[in-house]
C-alpha cells in the first residue's frame, strides 16, 4: 500500500508540473494579450508587439520544413526501404546520436561554420540549417517508422504484381504512411518553434519583419522575446515576455496535440489495411 | 497500366529469371531513389562528423593555450579586451589575463544533471507504474496526455516558469524548510537568492524536463511485460505490489537504465532554461541553493561577448567547453543505446520523448 502511495504521489509529482507551467505562464500572459500584439513590432517603443516575431518563427519553420522533410523524408525512405545490415544500423545509429547532440553545440557548430567560416553572416539560412539539423533524427524516426509499419501483405502484393520499388513506395506503400510521416514533420516543426539555443547566433535577432532576404539579415522570433525580455526590468518588457511565452506554448502545444491525432488515425488505417 | 507497361517491354523469360527480377533487379528509377536517399540517409551521420570535426579545428587553439588549467581551474575569463598587452601561453597569444577555465562549469553541469536524472528515474518510474497497474484503463490515455504536456513545453517556457513563478516560490516556501537540513547535511546550509534562482531550483526544472524521456520509455516497457506472467503472478496469490516486484520491474530494468541515460544527456546539454535559472554566476556555489553556471548556459550567455574578442581566442575557448559539452553528452547517448541494444530497438524515444 505504501509502494502504491508512493506510486501516486510520483504520478501527481508528474502531473503537477505539466499543468502549473501551461496554467501560470497563460495567467501571466492573460493581462498582457491586446491585439497590438499581432499587428506592431518588438521595435514599437510606444506599444510593442510581437509582429516580427510570429511573422520570423513561421519563416523558420518553412524553411525547417522544406530542408528537413525532404532529408528526412527521403532519408527515411532509405532505411526502411533500401537500407539492409551494417550500413542500415549504422545509418540509423547516427541518426539517433544526433538527436542527442545538445542544441546549444549544433548552434555553436553552425555560428562557426556558417556565419563566420563562410561569412553568411547573421542570416535566416544559417538558422534553418541549424534547425533542420536538429530536427533531423525525428523526420527520420518518423518516416522510418512509418514504412515499415505498412502491412507485409500489402509488399508481397506489390512484388507480387511486378512492380517496380519507386512504384512500390509511390503507389502501394505512401499512402498509407503518409499521416505517420505528416505527424513527424508537425512535430518536427513543433520542436523548431520551441528551440532557442540554437538560433541565437545563427538567426540573433531582428527587432523589424523578415525581409526574405537569406544571408546577412538576422531575423526575430517568438523564443527570443520571453529568453530576453523576462530580465528586464519594465513592466511592459515583462508583459512582452509572457506574451511570448503563451504563443510559443500555445503553438507548440496544438501542433504537438495535431500530430499525435494524426498519428491515432493512421494506426486505425493500418489496422484496417491489415489483411 | 503500369503493369501492362513493364509487360510491353518485355518480361525476362524462364522462371528463375523472373524470381530474379522481380525481388532484386532495380529499374532506373529504383537506382536514382536509392541514390538520392541514400545521400540524404548519410546527412546525419555527416552531421555528426562534421559537428566534432568543426568543434575540435576550432578548440585547438584554446586547449593547447589552456593545457590542463581547462579542467583544474575555476576561473573563467576572456580576458581584459581594451588592454594593449596579450597573455601568451605556449605560442598562442589570448586578450590580457585570459584563463578558460572549466571546473565551474563542469561542476554545475554535472551537479544540476545528477540530481535531476536521481529525481527524475524514481518519480517517471513509479507514476508509470501507477498509471497503467492501478489506475483503471478508461483514466490511462486522459492522463499520459499529461506526459505528452511536459514533453511539448519548451526549454524557454520553463525557464520562464522557473524564473517567475517556481522559483520565487521554493525561496518563500520551500528553501527556508529544506535549510534545516544543513544541520545534518552541509551542503543545505547558507542563503538562497531571494527569487530562487540557483543550482538546486534548476536542477528541480531539469528533473521535469527529463522525466518525459524516462517515462515514456518505461510506459512502452511496461505494455510489453507478457501479460502471461503478470496474470500468472496474481494467480499464484501475489498482491499487485509483488507482481510488479518480481515480474514487471526485472523485466523493464535494462529499458530504464538506458532511459535514464538518455535523460542524463538531454540534462547535461539543456541550455535557456538553466541559463535562465541557474543564475549565471561564474563561481563554484558554496551550497545546494548557490548560484553557478553551466557548460550548456555559459556558451550561449558568453558568445555574445566572447565575439569582441580580437585574438578570437573567446570563441574557441567556448568550442573548447562546447567539445567536452558534446564527448559528454555523446558518451550518455551511447551508453543508452548500447544498454538498451539488449532488450529492444525502438522503444527508446528519439530525442525529447515527445
Amino acid at each position: 500500500m505504501v509502494f502504491w502511495l508512493l506510486c501516486g504521489v510520483a504520478l501527481l509529482l508528474i502531473i503537477t508540473p505539466a499543468v502549473a507551467v501551461v496554467v501560470s505562464v497563460l495567467v501571466k500572459a492573460a493581462p498582457a494579450l491586446r491585439w497590438s500584439l499581432l499587428t506592431n513590432t518588438t521595435g514599437d517603443t510606444a506599444n510593442p508587439g510581437l509582429q516580427n516575431a510570429i511573422l520570423g518563427t513561421l519563416v523558420l519553420c518553412l524553411g525547417v520544413l522544406v530542408v528537413a522533410g525532404s532529408i528526412g523524408v527521403l532519408g527515411g525512405i532509405y532505411l526502411a526501404e533500401f537500407a539492409t545490415g551494417r550500413l542500415g544500423s549504422v545509418l540509423r545509429s547516427a541518426s539517433e546520436i544526433l538527436a542527442g547532440v545538445p542544441s546549444i553545440v549544433i548552434g555553436l557548430v553552425a555560428y562557426t561554420a556558417l556565419v563566420v567560416g563562410l561569412g553568411w553572416g547573421f542570416s535566416i539560412l544559417s538558422a534553418i540549417l541549424a534547425l533542420s539539423l536538429l530536427v533531423l533524427p525525428y523526420v527520420v524516426k518518423t518516416t522510418e517508422v512509418s514504412f515499415s509499419q505498412v502491412p507485409r501483405s500489402l509488399r508481397e502484393a506489390a512484388i507480387a504484381l511486378g512492380l517496380s520499388r519507386l512504384t512500390t513506395i509511390r503507389k502501394v506503400l505512401l499512402p498509407p504512411a503518409l499521416p505517420g510521416i505528416i505527424s513527424g514533420l508537425v512535430i518536427a516543426i513543433a520542436i523548431s518553434t520551441g528551440e532557442t539555443a540554437p538560433l541565437l547566433y545563427t538567426a540573433n535577432f531582428s527587432q523589424a519583419d523578415p525581409t526574405g532576404a537569406l544571408f546577412h539579415d538576422p531575423i526575430g522570433y517568438l523564443t527570443y522575446v520571453t529568453y530576453t525580455y523576462v530580465t528586464l526590468p519594465g513592466a511592459q518588457d515583462q508583459a512582452l515576455a509572457s506574451a511570448a511565452a503563451a504563443f510559443t506554448i500555445l503553438l507548440v502545444l496544438i501542433l504537438i496535440f495535431g500530430g499525435r491525432a494524426i498519428t491515432a488515425r493512421q494506426s486505425k488505417i493500418m489496422a484496417r489495411l491489415d489483411v | 497500366m503500369i503493369l501492362v507497361r513493364r509487360r510491353a517491354g518485355g518480361l525476362p523469360t524462364g522462371p528463375a529469371r523472373v524470381a530474379r527480377t522481380r525481388t532484386h533487379e532495380l529499374t532506373g528509377g529504383d537506382r536514382v531513389l536509392q541514390w538520392v536517399s541514400g545521400v540524404a540517409a548519410a546527412i546525419p551521420l555527416a552531421g555528426i562528423v562534421f559537428i566534432t570535426v568543426m568543434l575540435v579545428f576550432w578548440a585547438i587553439p584554446a586547449i593547447v593555450y589552456s593545457g590542463a588549467t581547462f579542467f583544474t581551474s575555476t576561473k573563467f575569463f576572456i580576458g581584459n579586451f581594451y588592454n594593449p598587452d596579450f597573455s601568451v601561453v605556449n605560442g598562442i597569444r589570448a586578450p590580457f589575463g585570459a584563463t578558460y577555465g572549466a571546473l565551474t562549469f563542469i561542476v554545475g553541469t554535472l551537479a544540476t544533471s545528477v540530481i535531476a536524472l536521481v529525481l527524475a528515474v524514481p518519480i517517471s518510474v513509479g507514476g508509470v507504474l501507477m498509471l497503467s497497474e492501478w489506475i483503471p484503463r478508461r483514466l490511462e490515455g486522459p492522463l499520459s496526455t499529461f506526459l505528452e504536456l511536459l514533453a511539448g513545453i519548451p526549454s524557454v517556457v520553463f525557464g520562464f516558469w522557473g524564473l517567475e513563478v517556481f522559483g520565487p516560490f521554493l525561496a518563500r516556501h520551500v528553501y527556508p524548510a529544506l535549510s534545516h537540513l544543513g544541520a545534518v547535511i552541509p551542503f543545505f546550509k547558507g542563503s538562497w537568492a531571494y527569487n530562487g534562482q540557483g543550482l538546486l531550483t534548476a536542477a528541480l526544472v531539469l528533473t521535469a524536463m527529463i522525466i518525459p524521456i524516462v517515462a515514456s520509455t518505461t510506459r512502452q516497457l511496461v505494455k510489453r511485460v507478457p501479460v502471461l506472467a503478470t496474470e500468472g503472478a496474481l494467480a499464484l496469490g501475489m498482491t499487485r505490489y509483488e507482481m510488479v516486484r518480481v515480474v514487471t520491474i526485472p523485466y523493464v530494468r535494462t529499458g530504464i537504465i538506458a532511459s535514464a541515460l538518455l535523460g542524463w544527456g538531454r540534462a547535461l546539454g539543456e541550455t535557456i532554461a538553466v541559463l535562465l535559472i541557474i543564475g549565471m554566476f561564474n563561481s563554484t556555489p558554496i551550497n545546494i541553493f548557490g548560484t553557478t553556471s553551466t557548460l550548456a548556459s555559459v556558451i550561449a550567455d558568453d558568445l555574445d561577448s566572447a565575439l569582441g574578442d580580437a585574438t578570437g581566442m573567446a570563441v574557441r575557448a567556448l568550442a573548447e567547453l562546447g567539445l567536452l559539452l558534446l564527448v559528454l553528452s555523446l558518451l550518455t547517448n551511447l551508453a543508452g543505446r548500447l544498454v538498451v541494444r539488449r532488450v529492444s530497438t525502438d522503444a527508446l524515444p528519439v530525442g525529447r520523448g515527445i
